[in-house]
């Protein structure tokens, strides 16, 4: 959704420009399920701020008891990985890098 | 309205509290599909839902202490105008945003006065009913409240929406607070709390708020009452016709 932003006499004129021009901001929400796991990424939200992000993500993803904290991000703060052949694929014929690609000695027991 | 028995008190009384939070559930749920943005509209929708959960335990509660003369539906659906005794304020329409947000304040700040005092109501179901609700209300009072605030110290454009907002509403306010007849035998049965003793919180939080938002505490005038005796203004029936049509029209239909 998009708005027109009105022109107030006395204010000055307010210009957004870019992908987001017009819309709330993008927000990461990150949901910690109970005491004791991580936040885990559930979804986005559009908010002003991250006070009504917070809100926004309680209404959106916590109203079925799913979380007791969040967490919000600006989505724009998020740095990601590219390329993901260079980045990954050399990674995918290394299974020996998996622990259990060894075989333990029954000395070591239980480890 | 005729004053009810002794034993009448307690029904007439949860009555309405359960009226206010229906009329406004309603009145809140007009705003779906028209929300600035899908989340704010997704916290309106659960702001409504909550009223009308509790409303719903509340009428159940009526239901039960009648007797059960008449199922909580039936009394939702089925009574006239003149029989709801929901507060002037909850029934007021809106005609932006700003609107929808200076109503919530002023009845959150009233509910996040009321729930806690009725925690400790001698009717245990309403002590609980209650401690249910003033849990809601903080979380209800700390968005609507927010939204004044951000409004209000927003710009000139949203401060003067807000600031209009407040004003037009500020009549129907004094009610919130005022006792009637019912309120008093139901605090003197331990049941119930006389709203005037809760004026002045009332008062305080609101005006630490709109101090906040840099917005004035609209000054004192006549100040408008009916509700509570089932004299209502001009929106409330409005609001029924479309609240109440699918039973009216399909009597006894189930979903």
């Amino acid at each position: 959704m998009t708005y027109e932003i009105p022109e107030v006499p006395g204010e000055e004129k307010v210009v957004i420009t870019g992908e987001t021009a017009g819309v709330w901001p993008l927000w990461e929400v990150f949901v910690r399920a109970k005491r004791g796991l991580n936040h885990i990424h559930v979804g986005s939200v559009h908010a002003a701020d991250a006070e009504t992000a917070v809100q926004n993500a309680r209404d959106t993803y916590t109203r079925r008891y799913e979380g007791v904290s969040i967490w919000v991000v600006a989505s724009a703060e998020i740095h990601t990985s590219d390329d993901s052949a260079a980045m990954f694929e050399p990674f995918a014929d290394k299974p020996y890098r998996h622990p259990t690609f060894y075989e333990i000695p029954d000395e070591v027991g239980q480890l | 309205m005729t004053a009810p028995t002794a034993a009448g008190v307690l029904p007439t009384y949860v009555l309405r509290l359960a009226d206010d939070l229906l009329i406004n559930a309603q009145r809140l749920s007009e705003f779906i599909t028209r929300g600035p943005e899908l989340e704010e509209e997704l916290a309106i929708a659960n702001t409504a839902l909550d009223n009308l959960g509790v409303a719903q335990q509340l009428y159940e509660y009526v239901s039960e202490l009648e007797g059960g003369a008449r199922t909580a539906d039936e009394i939702a659906f089925l009574r006239a105008e003149r029989e709801f005794t929901n507060c002037l304020l909850v029934e007021q329409p809106h005609a932006d945003f700003a609107d929808v947000m200076g109503r919530q304040f002023f009845l959150d700040a009233w509910h996040c006065e009321l729930w806690p005092a009725l925690e400790s109501s001698g009717d245990a179901t309403l002590a609980a009913v209650a401690a249910k609700a003033a849990k809601e209300a903080r979380y209800h009072f700390r968005h609507s409240a927010g939204w004044v605030i951000r409004l209000g110290d927003g710009t000139v454009e949203s401060a003067k929406r807000m600031q209009r907002a407040l004003n037009t509403l500020w009549k129907f306010t004094g009610e919130l607070t005022t006792a009637d007849e019912l309120d008093r035998r139901a605090a003197a049965q331990g049941s119930g709390v006389d709203p005037s003793d809760l004026q002045a919180a009332w008062q305080d939080r609101v005006g630490e708020m709109l101090d906040e938002a840099q917005l004035t505490v609209p000054a004192d005038r006549y100040q408008a009452t009916g509700g509570r005796s089932g004299r209502h203004t001009e929106h409330l029936g409005h609001l029924l016709a479309e609240m109440q049509f699918m039973q009216r029209a399909y009597p006894g239909m189930e979903w």
